[in-house]
């Protein structure tokens, strides 16, 4: 047990700190104490810290305002024990752990680097977790209407969700004192608190979170919650709600006079909570200056703890504070009355004082109503806006709601707990009878109303020149009357527009109390009423959260899925440079030990038009399809007929969209009489087969064909080259191989390596090959036996890079590279598989519009720069004169770009206006530093006749 | 996020579905007896409401099957789902 | 030339001592294994054709109305076998590893010429088992389908997605045990999310209750 020295500003009893667990912290290099329950804010004013900070632009000295979320000047840099690390948090919102070390954010803060975020050099890593959470009713906030609502929710077997943003449910209540204060059921407060929580943790379909703030409310009820966990990790919560009840109590709002920003200046609902929960004397000598019987509340509570209070300024009573004194800290008020349009008249008055208790009136936190659409409406008796128009499963209670009393609160929570329960299918709807509440009588002035309100937004300056510039609106922001007065000024009348001139509620903070206060004084500079100029959209995040709460456990390695095939783990062995093909893994090509990737490639390229070269294919999407109708589906989806094809046959297609742009290429190939397997691009599988089922869902469910995704069943091995028949000889020896047994475009069901295989003979390379295809979980074993197979003939492995080269000098397009949506099979140069005869199919209408027929549509051709060396970069845009005058007139661009050993030079594909009748022109790549010029040739550059299909002979 | 309820499956995340425009534009019966004009009206137009719209969704993450739902465009609300083939249900 | 031995390979080989260690790092909360090879059959075919229902009920081993599940997102068990429902006229037949090629026969005999298909996805996904007091909590780091007993529960499944794999998930029992057949290309990323997700059990307020309440069922 420690001792408290009597000076201290730590009160002896009282509070919910435990004063047997003293605990040490550090706040700006220097060492202090406080206990287990302070928040960092508490405990820097137990010690007597009145500075936490400058203000961001004027450097203006600045010290705490408020106990919660809304605090707008104490904002902290915090390292944990264990070295992780925070770069922005509020003082009023960090609990106090043994060895947190603590500073004042500078300027406009610092973005922290990458690893410092994760624990730093030395310390452990943040963990930031994820959760998805289901249930009937969602209760925000675990004050007094909280708790009500969640009780009434939980007895009707609903599943409840509870989440509070602190450590301890109670809200409002938690500062109240056992003796002396509200006493509910007969009882303190917080007893009757402390009962609804026990009956809640006993009822099983109840899940409280503590330390949990909602930070956004969205559509059909998703809200997401962030919760501290530990000392510096988090979670974030996905929770789907039937019912939501938002219980989130209100903000307290300041009052703009001059000097309003001076280090002792504090809301006097925090000054109750400093007092009441902590244990604190936030001052020695105080000013109260209220519009509002919670005032006078503060007052007597200060009184209570023995903090002189030497006046309470009151505006219900036509008097308030006008200016202040004291730098870097309050020293002393001084009062003015006011008259009926509230400007200062008649003497100042002098008052000393080290605190000056503000209540300028609550403002509802309406910010997760409003995200759910909610609108609200300007309320006169209680000057403040509260929740209009009902929003479809979620209801408000309590002070969010406008109710500001106790009693009425929670009977508010316990009504809107049962009416949500109900909504969601638990109880009768019917509320629990609320309990009693006592509220202890406050000193009352024969001259103003219990419960009233002076709407007080501004008190001007008794100088009338006085331009209001440190009347201060949004503290974090250094934004004034003054600058709201040059934005009305200006002409400005919408408040987005205001908010975004002045900065005002853009800051960290959110404006929770500038906002309701800037817009209001504004709204009197324009001369509108408060409510009819209204406010600005609020919008999640109701606090910052950190961008590592928000990518949770997908980070690193883990942050989207890596694809691989079967066969990868050989490929790692193999030392393969991989590249990423939408989530896949694939392997990009093999260098030797010294080799370049374009030395690669070379020899790669040259293993598979001389020799033999394997690749892994297994990425192709692959489509199983049954049925009678099958042939008749396929003739509709692909520009070319399939209807005919025989058993056993393979046929390469083009799928267009109905806009008569290419979606999708690929070979299907006809397994039995009705069912075929179609393959598609590697990044196409899934929309293929959306789009597929998307036609045979809505506009043909007649036809009798059905699909189902085997992209996985089969791991596809390309053998390809001129001895690709000796390996596959060695490995299928009972499979008939001469061209005559098995030409090109068919496929065969064997017996390869001993394991039952389809083999297709189809190329994506212009040589002989074969494409092996095997269950995956065989996949490897296949490969293998194929590279042992093939060792007396050399057989190389390729990848991406090689089969890019291979395809591009036989001017095979490749869909999304050479295509771009806008392409049509006609641009490709392949009118040749739109067929002219087989009836309608998707897309042929529109290869009839005027814009695709134009005769200076881009098409596809070869490119051959002067330079045999020069590589045309991908992307790079082409020109005819490239001394031309800027903008320059572009007339296509480079879609693939290559170095290629077949024909001993670089080259590309492009896509170039009239393309195809300007062969033989050059045309210009301007680039940053040098422009390329290339030749325009026909796209197939390499065995234009299709000769090597069946080998060297 | 949404929260779409797919008439097999019941209430899913909107990222379980694609989105699939605007429902009941059929394909049209003979595409070569429209007109240019027809043709575009066909492929590019479609209505762009203030309020209940029916639209058609995939739950491609899940049955992969097609349905429409009628959804009011501004308060996201879903104001019934049906399966294709279905007439849009009157809504209240 | 033959592979030296047919061996197959299942996506999660390389990660099976990972998963074991799950149990033992978790006192037991969760334990994860891969359940590799099991026979898996994709069927396709007319719920209002009766005829063509008895037969393929039949062939599966059960009576019409029993094999194949008209209730979306449940699940017939039929002694090894069990019949997953994926779509209004889609199943997932699953069964012991090797079964798949019978099965496939059987059923392919029974849809005669009706309209349907029947493919043998075997090789398509692979399975993981997440078994134990804790299994369900562990899912919900991933899954944002609701997996409490009101809402799902044994006998049912889902084709939803965990963390970012698309999954088909079936619980098979109440202790909760968890089925879930991935792609086997997704197997390793999903395997690693799940393995990584275990620390997030700890210090979830209500996991010692979950545990609690679990064991008791």
């Amino acid at each position: 047990m420690t001792a408290i020295p009597a000076t201290s500003r730590r009160l002896p009893t009282g509070g919910r700190i435990d004063r047997s667990s003293p605990i040490g912290f550090s706040f700006d290099g220097n060492d202090y104490s406080g206990f287990r329950g302070d928040t960092l804010a508490s405990a820097l004013l137990a010690n007597g810290v009145r500075v936490v900070g400058r203000s961001i632009y004027r450097g203006r000295p600045r010290g705490i305002v408020a106990a919660g979320a809304e605090e707008p000047n104490a904002l902290v840099e915090v390292t944990w024990p264990g070295g992780a690390s925070d770069p922005m948090l509020r003082a009023t919102q960090v609990e106090l752990v043994e060895g947190l070390r603590a500073r004042p954010l500078r300027g406009v803060g610092r973005l922290v680097a990458g690893g410092e975020a994760a624990g730093g050099a030395n310390g452990e890593a943040a963990v930031f977790d994820k959760r998805h959470a289901h249930c009937d009713v969602l209760v925000v906030g675990g004050g007094p209407a909280g708790l009500g609502a969640a009780l009434a929710a939980g007895r009707t077997g609903a599943r409840v969700i509870l989440v509070d943003e602190g450590p301890e449910l109670g809200g409002t209540l938690l500062a109240m004192p056992d003796d002396g204060g509200d006493r509910i059921a007969g009882g303190p407060a917080m007893a009757w608190a402390s009962g609804v929580v026990g009956q809640l943790r006993a009822l099983p379909e109840v899940r409280i979170l503590t330390r949990a703030t909602a930070v956004g409310h969205f559509d059909h009820n998703y809200v997401l919650v962030s919760e501290r966990r530990g000392v510096a990790d988090g979670r974030l919560w996905h929770v789907r709600a039937r019912e939501v009840v938002l219980a989130t109590g209100a903000h307290e709002r300041p009052i703009a006079f001059a000097d309003n920003d001076r280090p002792g200046i504090m809301l006097a609902g925090a000054v109750r909570t400093y007092v009441g929960r902590f244990a604190v004397r936030p001052g020695q000598r105080a000013v109260v200056f209220t519009t509002n019987d919670s005032g006078i509340a503060c007052a007597g509570e200060l009184a209570e703890a023995g903090v002189e209070v030497a006046t309470v300024v009151d505006a219900r009573m036509d008097v308030a504070v006008v200016g202040t004194a004291g730098e870097p800290t309050l020293t002393g008020v001084t009062i003015m009355a006011i008259d009926a349009d509230g400007r200062p008249t008649g003497h100042p008055r002098d008052v000393e004082c080290d605190l000056l208790a503000v209540a300028g009136g609550w403002n509802p936190a309406v910010h997760l109503y409003s995200q759910a659409r909610g609108t609200l409406r300007y309320d006169e008796r209680l000057a403040c806006f509260v929740p209009g128009a009902t929003v479809r499963g979620v209801q408000t209670a309590g002070a969010c709601h406008g109710t500001f009393g106790l009693a009425e609160g929670i009977a508010e929570g316990l009504a809107a707990g049962a009416a949500a329960a109900r909504a969601a299918g638990f109880g009768d709807g019917k509320a629990p009878r609320a309990p009693s509440v006592d509220t202890p009588l406050l000193p009352a002035d024969p001259d103003v109303a219990p419960g009233s309100i002076a709407p007080l937004w501004l008190v001007p300056a008794p100088d009338p020149d006085a331009e209001g510039s440190t009347h201060f609106v949004d503290l974090e922001r250094d934004a004034t009357v003054a600058d709201l007065s040059r934005a009305v000024g200006a002409g400005l009348r919408s408040m987005e527009h205001v908010k975004r001139f002045t900065t005002v509620g853009t800051a960290s903070d959110q404006g929770k109390t500038s906002g309701v206060l800037g817009s209001a004084i504004a709204a009197s500079l324009m001369g509108r009423p408060v409510g009819e100029a209204g406010l600005t959209t609020y919008r999640p995040p109701y606090v910052p959260v950190s961008f590592a709460l928000l990518a949770g456990r997908d980070r690193g390695e883990l942050h989207d899925p890596v694809r691989t095939t079967a066969i990868h783990p050989w490929h790692v062995a193999r030392g393969a440079v991989f590249e990423d093909v939408g989530q896949w893994k694939r392997a990009r090509y093999y260098p030797l030990p010294g080799e370049s990737m374009e030395e690669s490639v070379l020899r790669e390229c040259a293993a598979a038009r001389h020799g033999v070269a394997v690749m892994d294919a297994s990425t192709l999407g692959k489509i199983d399809l049954q049925g009678p109708d099958a042939g008749e589906f396929l003739n509709r989806v692909y520009t070319n007929a399939f209807a005919k094809l025989p058993v056993g046959s393979c046929r390469y297609g083009v799928m267009c969209r109905p806009d008569g742009m290419v979606f999708d290429d690929g070979v299907t190939s006809r397994l039995a009489e009705d069912r075929f397997l179609m393959t598609t691009t590697t990044g196409n599988a899934a929309p293929v087969l959306d789009h597929l089922e998307e036609w045979l869902q809505t506009e043909w469910p007649t036809l009798r064909v059905r699909t189902t995704s085997v992209t996985e069943q089969w791991a596809t091995i390309a053998v390809v080259g001129p001895r690709s028949r000796d390996v596959l000889r060695a490995l299928a020896p009972d499979l008939a191989l001469a061209p005559e047994d098995f030409p090109f475009m068919t496929w065969r069901g064997a017996e390869v390596a001993g394991l039952r295989a389809r083999v297709f003979r189809i190329s994506f390379s212009g040589e002989l090959a074969y494409e092996i295809n095997v269950p995956t979980w065989h996949g490897l074993a296949m490969w293998e036996a194929v590279i042992e197979a093939g060792a007396p003939s050399g057989i190389t492995p390729y990848g991406t890079e090689t089969m890019h080269v291979l395809r591009a000098e036989k001017g095979y397009p490749i869909v999304g590279q050479e295509t771009d949506g806008t392409v049509t099979p006609q641009d490709l140069g392949m009118d040749w598989i739109v067929s002219k005869t087989k009836g309608d199919f998707i897309g042929r209408r529109s290869h009839r519009r005027p814009d695709t027929g134009r005769p200076d549509r881009k098409q596809l051709v070869g490119l051959l720069p002067l330079e045999p060396d020069d590589l045309l970069p991908e992307g790079a845009q082409l020109v005819d004169d490239p001394d031309g005058p800027l903008p320059m007139r572009m007339v296509g661009h480079v879609t693939s770009s290559y170095r290629s050993a077949a024909v001993g030079r670089t080259f590309a594909l492009g896509l170039v206006r009239r393309g195809r009748e300007r062969v033989g022109e050059v045309v210009h790549a301007p680039l940053v530093d040098r422009t390329i010029a290339a030749t325009i040739a026909p796209s197939v550059l390499y065995d234009p006749d299709n000769l090597r299909r069946d080998g060297d002979g | 996020m949404l929260l779409i309820p797919c008439p097999w499956c019941g209430p899913r995340d909107e990222t379980e579905f694609h989105y699939g425009g605007q429902a009941h534009v059929a394909y049209p019966e003979d595409p070569d007896a429209l007109d240019d004009a027809a043709w575009a009206e066909y492929l590019f137009m479609r209505d762009n409401l203030r309020g209940p719209f029916a639209e058609r969704w995939s739950h491609s993450g899940g049955c992969r099957r097609w349905f429409n739902a009628v959804r009011d465009t501004v308060s996201h609300e879903m104001l019934a789902v049906y399966r294709m083939g279905e007439p849009r249900p009157e809504i209240p | 030339m033959t592979a030296s031995p047919a061996v197959r390979h299942s996506p999660l080989e390389s990660l099976g001592d990972a998963l074991a260690s799950a149990a033992p790092s978790t006192a037991g909360a969760v334990a994860l294994r891969e359940l590799p090879f099991l026979a898996q059959v994709d069927l396709r075919c007319d719920p209002s054709d009766s005829s063509v229902m008895r037969r393929v009920e039949a062939a599966l081993g059960g009576a019409l109305g029993t094999a194949l599940p008209i209730e979306p997102n449940t699940v017939a068990t039929l002694g090894d076998l069990a019949v997953l429902w994926l779509g209004p006229d889609e199943w997932l037949i699953v069964g012991s590893p090797d079964a798949e090629g019978a099965l496939e026969a059987r059923l392919r005999e029974a849809l005669g010429d009706a309209v349907g298909s029947v493919v043998d996805v075997s090789a398509n996904r692979t399975t993981i088992e997440v078994r134990g007091p804790a299994a369900r909590e562990l899912l919900a780091a991933a899954c944002s389908v609701d997996l409490h007993l009101r809402a799902f529960g044994p006998g049912r499944c889902a084709q939803t997605a965990l963390a970012r794999a698309a999954v088909i998930l079936h619980q098979t029992s109440d202790e909760p045990c968890y089925r879930i057949l991935v792609r086997p290309s997704f197997a390793t990323y999903l395997a690693r999310w799940l393995l990584d997700a275990l620390d997030g059990l700890e210090g979830l307020d209500d996991l010692e209750t979950a545990v609690r309440s679990e064991g008791r069922t």
